[in-house]
């Protein structure tokens, strides 16, 4: 084991070696049907450092939506995305961007959030809410953080809003973060801003642990995968939404007015799913509503399709012109008879929502998050 | 102590392994100028026969009653130069090893650092070989008998040249049948026997031997003792048929209100047993059993209105009073011939093995293509509603070995062959299937394994290099979702039939034959053996043995291979009808023991008992050591508050002074 002081190699730092080539990466990568990725070649190929620069010049590093599939299944406890990474590192640092990438790498530097929006508009999603703000001298039990995308984005705020008018209402101790609440850097991880992360993780673990929190609420998986395994000094555990709301519910607390005779399928976000190993919570959830009808997809929980909103794919276009997965994945739906489908990640209503509107399916279905169903469901 | 300590030292270079890395010739010149040091030499090999002539040679010629061997761990080479200073007159107690090799020159790159500490270990030695005592070795008598616990092949043949050699065997088999795994394969790689045509002898030839008492539906509830006289006691479990009266005509299965009802073990959950039932037809004992957890009378009180299985039986076997019973007997020794688990393909989701029927294990396959099996030999599966032979099939190998993401990281050593096996199987039933092997590598290491491989091959088997990461389905077909590595091209390969070669893992319920026998697991969670190249069949407790799949995963060859050896090596103390005692054992100071108990709870071996003594007519208590259990390990005194328990060699008034001699290392 080198000495993180040490100077790594690019193959010591991913453990190239610690690779038998057996495939399981590739094999399992959703976006090979329609991208020319091959990640375990990638695995193999970058132990030549001289190739290195090469490497990270082929477009197909921009692919990877950081699912995480391939980490998951590796034998040999690699990581094969970071491979990607890692390349993807060494094009930021040359400065040959896309702009829409280095914009929203440079909005996270200055206003803590990818959106090129302003820190001091963070909060107004709250408007007009009676929301409980943090304290550093009041000890809390659920300390909520919001994503970025979430607080900013009119379509997914329903995330938050509704969260509070059902804390508030369940009445339950919790508190949200005030607007200096900043980035997690899933995104900026992932495009491979290696020293920007760096410095978020720093950051933001400092400024959380000034809080006397029971535990940190995250609103999107992907805040919650990135304090649960990048943040090894943050002093209070980290759940997601999901599981306080099946406590809540267990407890009684949670009480739905009428019906929703809705055939619903719900749908798998790597970053709860694969990465947080969170499968049950969001089916309890959903099933807890009158009348509805879960449907599973055939590629359901472990095996799940990714829908490409991760990995800075928000930022990226793909050259690709095959069928998107968020597309293949709307079919499957529409192909159950389902009229909902369900999801717990503000990126997954993104991607899949577009698709669903791209193939003309605005009538017949529709794209939620749980929490904006719930809050359409919650006695006011 | 009667006369004055004159002690030889030597240092030996261990060719270069010492000699590079410590300078041996400055540790002798050092300890010559030591208290009592008479001689001290070095010497190229001092396990060597001229370096133990050597040693002799000068306890003759220069008194020496006292040795110190600076060289390698006492592991290796302690009962080499114990025997050796023996042989020419010494005490063998009378002898340290500091330990200059692994502790020393293995550790250190420089010499002047690597010189300094051997000194301090020899002076430390020198210290202590002073003050030792003189030990005796004592003898006990042993059992001629062994206890063999479980009757996969590995437990049949171990008990069986056992008793061929003439001694008293117990078997004892937790199932109603010996037979264990083997039983249940159809065809053996790589000669292609039929599994039941070799096991079931054996197993016949078990059970009537003369000298083995087959304990069948039992298992070991107590061990205690040591080598050459364990005490046993089995429970025999209740199989609510009276052994005896049992014809084996199977009247009473045919009868049960629940016959084919209960998935059948044999056949891995695909063909259905009564509650009254013969494992399968070549059990052995012939003799049925009431799975008191199926059974209507037993489950619920009431199976009509008299049971089916006691109006049918002729014999009038059936009896639903009986109870557990218990024996006990003394063994010299014991052979743990447990063997394995299956992986279980649910821990890898990404194969969906829950989710479709068409999906499954390599131990499910065996009684699917099995003569004997559900289907009788018939590769059938469901296609949607309708039953159809596959066309295409596929294999994929290492399912759940060699893989970190469920904590296995050994290969499982006969998936390769019996994965290539059941593929030659298909290819016999199945002629114009396409069949192809997922694959990473291919182990073909053992006799004829290669050959057999080349074989299967040419019958038009593709071997495909990579692993599948994923299995769905779509319409009615099982898309294997994996990589062609050798062209790097994913692929999503829709076939009819998957077979998911699973692993060989450490049995679940292994920790009640742990406790019973103080075993340990290696990291591969395995018994451990006590080393893994010079001792491969024994184990840190004398007198138990290790055969078969218990100690790791292994084909059939291997296994009756190590069984013969554990059984050879099980038959030394029974042969010899005596074992020899550690001398290096605690003994207790009865005139300040204390009498509170404490060692008696923290002696891992349970070695040491409270006895009432009289202390100058006071009835006390004192705790007093079983010399034949102990195993010298210091726990005791550790824990005593009192001093009064004390490892013989190893006494404070002994190491204390060999602790101060190592000053402080830097
Ligand atoms: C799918 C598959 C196919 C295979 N095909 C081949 C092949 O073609 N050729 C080949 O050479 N090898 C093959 N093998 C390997 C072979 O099965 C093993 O080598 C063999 O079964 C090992 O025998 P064993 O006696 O060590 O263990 P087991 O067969 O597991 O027997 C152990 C016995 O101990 C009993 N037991 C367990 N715990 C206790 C207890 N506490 N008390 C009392 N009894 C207990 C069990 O009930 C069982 O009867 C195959 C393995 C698998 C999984
Ligand atoms: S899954 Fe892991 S071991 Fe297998 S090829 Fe990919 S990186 Fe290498
Ligand atoms: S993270 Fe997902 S998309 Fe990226 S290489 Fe791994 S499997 Fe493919």
């Amino acid at each position: 084991m080198l000495m993180s002081s040490e100077i790594q190699t690019f193959t010591e730092k991913y453990d190239l070696l610690g690779c038998i080539q057996c495939g399981r990466c590739t094999g399992g990568c959703p976006v090979t049907v329609r991208a020319n990725l091959n990640v375990r070649q990638f695995v193999n190929d970058a132990y030549d450092e001289d190739k290195l620069e090469e490497l990270a010049r082929l477009a197909e590093i921009w692919d990877c939506t950081a699912c995480h599939t391939c980490a998951v299944r590796c034998p040999k406890g690699l990581k094969p995305l970071e491979v990607l990474i890692g390349l993807r590192t060494m094009i930021v640092e040359s400065g040959k961007v896309e702009p829409t990438v280095r914009d929203a790498l440079q909005s996270v530097l200055l206003e803590g959030n990818p959106w090129e929006k302003s820190r001091a508009t963070r909060l107004d999603w709250m408007e007009d809410l009676d929301v409980k703000i943090a304290d550093p001298d009041e000890p809390v039990e659920n300390l909520f953080f919001v994503c970025c995308t979430i607080a900013y984005d009119p379509r997914v705020r329903a995330i938050a809003r509704n969260m509070v008018e059902l804390l508030n209402k369940a009445g339950v101790d919790y508190a949200f973060l005030p607007e200096d609440e900043s980035c997690c850097g899933s995104e900026v991880f992932t495009l491979g801003e290696e020293g920007l992360f760096e410095m978020q993780v720093e950051d933001s673990t400092e400024f959380l642990n000034e809080y006397q929190a029971g535990r940190i609420v995250t609103l999107s998986p992907h805040c919650f995968t990135t304090y649960k395994t990048h943040y090894p000094d943050l002093k209070s555990p980290v759940i997601h939404y999901t599981q306080l709301l099946v406590e809540l519910l267990n407890n009684g607390k949670l009480t739905w007015k009428g019906e929703l005779p809705k055939k619903i399928v719900y749908h798998d976000p790597c970053y709860l799913g694969k990465q947080g190993n969170i499968y049950d919570e969001p089916r309890e959830l959903l099933k807890s509503i009158p009348g509805v009808e879960l449907l599973e997809f055939e590629r359901r929980r472990e095996r799940s399709l990714c829908c490409e909103g991760g990995g800075g794919k928000m930022w990226v276009e793909s050259e690709s012109k095959k069928e998107r997965l968020s597309e293949t994945r709307i079919k499957d739906a529409r192909a159950l008879g389902a009229d909902v489908v369900a999801v717990a990640c503000p990126f997954c209503v993104l991607t899949l929502e577009d698709s669903m509107k791209g193939l003309g399916l605005e009538e017949e279905m529709r794209v939620v998050e749980i929490m904006e169903l719930l809050g359409e469901l919650m006695e006011k | 102590m009667t006369e004055k300590p004159k002690v030889g030292v030597y240092v030996c270079h261990c060719g270069i392994n010492i000699s590079s890395t410590v300078d041996v010739d400055a540790v002798a010149e050092f300890a010559q100028k030591l208290p009592d040091v008479k001689v001290a030499r070095t010497y190229s090999y001092m396990c060597s026969d001229p370096g133990q002539v050597l040693i002799k040679k000068d306890i003759e010629e220069e008194g020496l009653n006292r040795i110190v061997v600076a060289s390698c761990s006492p592991r290796m080479h302690e009962p080499t130069f114990r025997k050796a200073i023996a042989e020419a007159g010494v005490n063998p107690y009378f002898l340290e090893m500091a330990n200059i090799r692994e502790q020393c020159s293995w550790v250190h790159e420089e010499i002047e650092e690597g010189t300094a500490k051997a000194k301090k270990l020899v002076s430390a030695s020198i210290a202590k070989v002073r003050l030792l005592e003189a030990l005796e070795t004592k003898e006990v008598e042993a059992e001629p008998a062994a206890l063999v616990i479980g009757a996969g092949i590995a437990g049949i043949q171990a008990a069986l040249d056992i008793a061929d050699a003439g001694f008293q065997v117990y078997l004892v088999e937790k199932t109603p049948s010996v037979g264990g795994r083997m039983a249940q394969l159809d065809k053996t790689f790589p000669t292609l026997d039929c599994s039941a045509c070799i096991l079931t002898p054996k197993m016949v030839d078990a059970a009537n031997h003369p000298n083995i008492e087959l304990l069948s539906y039992s298992e070991v509830e107590e061990v205690n003792g040591f080598i050459g006289n364990f005490d046993v006691r089995v429970r025999k479990k209740a199989r609510y048929v009276d052994f005896d009266k049992c014809t084996g005509c199977g009247d009473c299965a045919s009868e049960c209100r629940v016959k084919d009802r209960i998935p059948s073990e044999f056949d891995q959950g695909m063909g259905k047993r009564s509650a009254i039932y013969l494992p399968f037809p070549q059990a052995v004992p012939a003799k049925y059993t009431i799975d008191a957890g199926h059974c209507l009378y037993l489950t619920r009180g009431k199976c009509g209105k008299t049971p089916k299985c006691q109006e049918v039986c002729g014999a009038g076997a059936i009896n639903f009073e009986q109870e557990d019973e218990f024996v006990e007997f003394k063994v010299g020794a014991v052979i743990v011939a447990t063997g394995f688990d299956p992986f279980d393909a649910s821990r890898k989701p990404e194969y969906g093995y829950d989710d479709y029927p068409n999906v499954i294990t390599g131990m499910e396959m065996e009684r699917l293509v099995s003569a004997s099996g559900p289907t009788g030999g018939k590769i059938k599966i469901f296609n949607g509603e309708e039953e159809i032979e596959p066309k295409e099939v596929a294999l994929i190998k290492c399912v759940g070995s060699r893989d970190s993401s469920v904590g296995n990281e050994y290969c499982s050593r006969v998936c390769c062959m019996y994965v290539a096996k059941q593929a030659h199987l298909i290819r016999d039933k199945l002629p114009d299937a396409n069949i192809r092997i997922y694959y990473m590598d291919v182990r073909a290491f053992g006799k004829g394994f290669e050959e057999f491989y080349d074989r299967v091959r040419r019958e038009n088997v593709r071997y495909i290099r990579g692993n599948p990461s994923e299995i769905f389905k779509r319409g009615n077909k099982l898309v294997v979702k994996a990589e062609d590595t050798l062209n790097s091209r994913p692929l999503e390969d829709e076939v009819d039939l998957v077979v998911l070669g699973v692993g060989l893992e450490p049995r679940a319920d292994m920790r009640g034959v742990m406790d019973l026998l103080r075993l340990s697991q290696s990291p591969d969670r395995f018994f451990l053996e006590a080393h893994p190249k010079l001792r491969p069949v024994d184990t840190a407790t004398d007198g138990v043995f290790l055969a078969g799949c218990a100690q790791g995963p292994k084909d059939i060859p291997d296994t009756v291979a190590q069984a013969k050896a554990a059984a050879a090596s099980a038959m030394i103390p029974l042969a010899r009808g005596k074992v020899t005692i550690n001398a290096q054992v605690a003994v207790v100071n009865e005139a300040t023991c204390r009498g509170c108990a404490y060692c008696v709870n923290i002696c891992p071996y349970t070695a040491i008992e409270m006895v009432t003594v009289n202390r100058f007519g006071n009835e006390v208590e004192v705790a007093r050591v079983n010399e034949a259990l102990c195993k010298g390990c210091g726990s005791c005194s550790a824990a005593c508050l009192s001093d009064s328990i004390q490892p013989k060699s190893f006494r404070d008034s002994q190491i204390l002074p060999q602790i101060a001699a190592l000053g402080v290392m830097r």
